[in-house]
Order: structure tokens, then C-alpha cells, then sequence
């Protein structure tokens, strides 16, 4: 018996290791097969030509970049899409601090019920609450029909759906889950005693808020804030759904060149763009948070990247 | 939410208010619709194949990944976060360009393996955060006292990730049932549910997308909270 504990550092480990080089080639392979190769494949194609049709020329070019660097139009949507971002971003983490602060603090029994209950229908289908937004919003929809049914207006309102308002409420209603998560998680890991210290030392609870609270969370709020803003950049469905032809984003024109105007180079062109910028805002944030993009933190993000 | 469960019982094809009463009409119209339910159908197929593909490659993944350290082990933890990290649209078309160039037509398949992809993720996340938070020396006593690698994982690791792994199956279930950018793109006749829906949606307002909604957001949610209910009972 004594022997085999001496020699057990070599022999038990080998077949392990090999084992785990084993259990690392097939997702390895196929993430770099059915993952990697692609984004590759789109920079590529960011670089060729395109004939008349729209069929992909395997010709290299840099005639792509320049179209879209000499558009108004490709600068513009960009710029708009940050401007609606920054907003959704912001109503968001405005609804999500109050609301994460009640139940964090302000419960005491159930806390983790409600917020289960809070957050699991946030969770759910994206278009399906999209869809609710245009049955609350459109022509025919409840505001309209109450409108008229309280006797405000006499024919319905067209205003409703089909604005940037419109686009920005229901962005804000599905992307506010992955902003109260991370705040709530953060307000859930401030120590209580350092509360009470504070309040014991003579600050009032709006003190103890902003000189307490909200600094030891701001990781957890920043993490929120930037899972909405590129959300919100990648989103194509709620332009269409409830921004209607006017409020198109970024997305919109990716979706654009690769379906009906089909130019692929084109549109390879504005999908690499959105990545580098979706990569440079996460390191942004990444180094204000540092725990951000490891592994763990994929644990609070379940996929949302659409 | 509320209110498209509500107004899944209106009897009328357009929402008013205040509601004329209750009725499971368009619970009917919507069992009658083949092509929803043809949906419905492709849908849960997509989602168990990719929730398979996610589990069969994910769980190994997060084992070596927590557990060794290889050359490009940095990258590969950074691959893996990609699709969850990019914006779907990227990936959608980044697969459509890419996908036919290696025999992989628009179709089913290329939805099943874009889904697959995204799990993959999302289980190798979960699964290799509950790693994170066993102890690796119950492992190396497994092998100490003789036990092979695979009794090891089986006797040891397994029963330790266990709700990890039913947890994340259960996510990736619906999380591929929701899923529209990447399939948007990769689909070529046939929709899934979501797509069809917001088909359906375009055309305008369809009272029966109410009662599949309804049903769909009931479903989710059970799954969801067993999920969570799964995932928290062995936090303690």
C-alpha cells in the first residue's frame, strides 16, 4: 500500500491528461470549423467583389470599405444606432437600479420568489413581446381602442407604433432582464454590516446609497449596461417590428445587403464593423470590470447575444 | 405578457378594449393551422438536436477546459464566448456566408448546426462554472486510490455536475426555441416557430399568434424555473 502512493504522480496523470486532450478536440474542432472558419469566411468576403446580379466575384478588392466609408447613409445608421443604444441603455439601468434595490434590500421574505417571478417572464420570447408591443401600440391596439373607448379621441392615433419611441420601449422591456441580473447580483454581495456602519456613522439612506451602495455595485452595473448597449447594436427585429421603415439600425442594413439588395461584400463589410465594435465596447468594459468577460461571467449572459 | 395571454381568450380578430368576453377561438383557428404547428414541430426538433450537440461537446469541453491546461487554452476560452458575445446578426450571416462553401446548403441542417454552435457555449459556460467550484483533489483522490479516468468522472465528477448539466440542457432548450438571427439566415423553406410568427406578425396582427404565444411563453416558463429550481437546490 505504501508503495503505490509513492510513484502516484506519474503514472495516474498520464492517462488522465491524454484523456483531456481527448475531451478538448471535438468541441475545439467544431468551434473552429463551424465558428471561426465563418468569421473568417465574412472578413474574406469583406474583400471581394460583386457583379451586377450580386453574385459574390472571387476577385480581390478593397472597393467595399470604400463604398461604405463614402455613404452618408452607412455612417449615419451607425451613429443612430448608438444614439438609440445609449438610450435603451440608460432607461434600463434607470429601471433596474430602483427595482433591484427593492428587492435586494427592502424584502425580506420571498426575495427570491419575486425576483424569479420577475425575471423569468422577462426571459421570455423575444418576438413574442415584441409582439405585444404592437398589439399595445398599433393602429388597431389596446391604447388605441382605450383612447376611444374613454372618449379621448375619436378616430385612432396613428403615432403610436412605428417610432423610435416605440422601438426604444420594447427594446428596453426585453433587454432590461440582463441589466437587473447583474445589478441585483451586485447589490445581493454588499456586505450588510458596511450598510449598517454607514447608516451607524450618521448618513442618511440616500448617502448610504450613493456613497455605499451604488460605488461597490457599479461592476455589476456597468456589466448590465453593456449587455444591453450590444443587444441593442445587434438587434434587427425590433427596428423592423415597432421602428418601422425610418428608425432602420445597423442591423437593418446588414440584414438589407444580404437579402434583398444582395451585395454580401457589402454587407461582410458592415458585419465586420459591428464586430470590431462590439469587441472594442466589451474590452472597454472589461477593463472597467475585470472579471467581465472570463468564463463565469458567460453564466449571467445565457445567450442573449442576438 | 399579460396582456397577449389575455387577449389569447378575446373572441374578437381584433384586440379592443375593454374585451367583448372570453373564448378559445383562436386556441382552435391555431390548433387548425398547419403551418404554425408545422412550425412548433421544426422548432422542438431543432432544439433537441442542438441541446444534444451543445451537451455532447460542451460537458467534455468544460472537463478540459477546467481541468488541464493546454497550449490555446486562453483562445479557446475566448472562442467559445464569441457567439455568445457577438452580436447574433454577425454570426448568422458569417455562417451564411461560409456554410456553402463547405457543402452546407440553407436548410434545416445549417439551422441545426448554427443552434448547435450557440449551445455549445452555453453549456460549456454553465457546466465548467459549477467545475470552478469543486474541489480538483476529490478527482485526484479518485485516481490515487486507483480508480481510471472514466470511473473517476462517472463515480466522482458526474454526480457533482449533474444539475449543472440538466440545468443547461433545459436552457439551451429554450434558448433554441427563441432563437431568431442566426436561424433568420440559415433557414431556407421551413420556419421555426419564431420566424413564423414574426411572418405571421408582419402581415399584421393575427389573433392566433396570441394563443401560440400564450402557450409557448407557459412552456418556457416551466422549463425555466424547473431549470433554476434544478440549478439552485446544490448551491448551498
Amino acid at each position: 500500500m505504501g508503495t503505490a502512493s509513492a510513484d502516484r504522480a506519474t503514472p495516474e496523470r498520464a492517462p488522465r491528461r491524454r484523456a483531456l486532450y481527448f475531451l478538448a478536440m471535438p468541441p475545439l474542432l467544431w468551434l473552429a470549423f463551424f465558428l471561426v472558419a465563418p468569421y473568417l469566411a465574412l472578413l474574406g468576403q469583406s474583400f471581394l467583389g460583386s457583379d451586377d446580379l450580386g453574385n459574390v466575384v472571387f476577385e480581390p478588392t478593397v472597393a467595399p470599405w470604400k463604398t461604405f466609408f463614402s455613404k452618408d447613409l452607412y455612417r449615419d445608421t451607425l451613429g443612430y444606432t448608438f444614439s438609440v443604444a445609449a438610450k435603451v441603455t440608460t432607461l434600463s439601468v434607470c429601471l433596474s437600479i430602483p427595482l433591484a434595490y427593492f428587492i435586494a434590500f427592502k424584502m425580506q421574505r420571498g426575495k427570491q420568489l419575486l425576483y424569479t417571478l420577475i425575471i423569468v417572464p422577462l426571459w421570455v420570447s423575444y418576438i413574442v413581446r415584441a409582439y405585444a408591443w404592437k398589439i399595445i401600440l398599433g393602429r388597431e391596439g389596446i391604447l388605441n381602442s382605450f383612447l376611444q373607448w374613454a372618449h379621448f379621441t375619436s378616430a385612432p392615433v396613428d403615432a403610436f407604433l412605428y417610432s423610435e419611441w416605440a422601438m426604444i420601449i420594447g427594446l428596453v422591456h426585453i433587454y432590461t432582464p440582463f441589466v437587473l441580473m447583474p445589478v441585483y447580483t451586485a447589490f445581493e454581495h454588499i456586505p450588510r454590516p458596511l450598510i449598517e456602519a454607514s447608516k451607524d456613522l450618521g448618513a442618511g439612506r440616500f448617502t448610504t446609497f450613493y456613497r455605499v451602495v451604488l460605488p461597490l455595485s457599479f461592476p455589476g452595473i456597468i456589466a448590465g449596461a453593456t449587455f444591453a448597449f450590444v443587444l441593442t447594436l445587434g438587434d434587427f427585429l425590433a427596428p423592423v417590428l415597432l421602428g418601422g421603415t425610418d428608425n432602420m439600425m445597423i442591423s437593418n442594413i446588414v440584414q438589407n445587403l444580404f437579402g434583398t439588395s444582395n451585395d454580401r461584400p457589402l454587407g461582410s463589410v458592415v458585419g465586420i464593423i459591428m464586430l470590431v465594435v462590439v469587441v472594442l465596447v466589451l474590452e472597454m468594459t472589461a477593463r472597467t470590470e475585470k472579471s467581465f468577460a472570463s468564463l463565469e461571467s458567460g453564466r449571467g449572459r445565457f445567450g442573449g447575444a442576438r | 405578457m399579460l396582456v397577449v395571454i389575455v387577449y389569447s381568450f378575446n373572441p374578437d380578430s381584433v384586440n379592443v378594449f375593454p374585451m367583448r368576453g372570453v373564448s378559445l377561438r383562436w386556441y382552435r383557428v391555431m390548433a387548425e393551422n398547419a403551418t404554425l404547428l408545422q412550425a412548433l414541430k421544426i422548432s422542438l426538433g431543432i432544439a433537441v438536436g442542438g441541446t444534444l450537440i451543445g451537451l455532447l461537446l460542451g460537458v467534455p469541453g468544460a472537463l478540459a477546459l477546467a481541468r488541464h491546461d493546454f497550449i490555446g487554452k486562453r483562445i479557446f476560452e475566448r472562442i467559445v464566448l464569441l457567439p455568445l458575445t457577438l452580436p447574433g446578426i454577425v454570426t448568422g450571416v458569417a455562417m451564411l456566408s461560409f456554410f456553402p462553401l463547405i457543402g452546407v446548403p440553407v436548410s434545416l441542417t445549417a439551422v441545426l448546426i448554427g443552434h448547435g454552435t450557440f449551445l455549445i457555449a452555453i453549456t460549456l459556460t454553465q457546466v465548467y462554472a459549477r467545475l470552478k467550484r469543486i474541489d480538483p483533489s476529490l478527482e485526484e483522490a479518485s485516481a490515487d486510490l486507483g480508480a481510471p479516468p472514466l470511473t473517476t468522472f462517472w463515480r466522482v465528477v458526474f454526480p457533482n455536475i449533474r444539475t449543472a448539466i440538466i440545468g443547461s440542457a433545459l436552457l439551451s432548450f429554450t434558448l433554441s426555441l427563441d432563437e431568431i438571427p442566426v436561424t433568420f439566415f440559415l433557414i431556407a423553406g421551413d420556419n421555426t416557430l419564431p420566424i413564423q410568427i414574426w411572418a405571421m406578425m408582419r402581415t399584421g396582427i393575427s389573433p392566433e399568434v396570441n394563443a401560440i404565444s400564450t402557450l409557448v411563453f407557459v412552456g418556457s416558463i416551466s422549463l425555466i424555473l424547473l431549470g433554476t429550481a434544478l440549478g439552485g437546490r446544490d448551491k448551498e
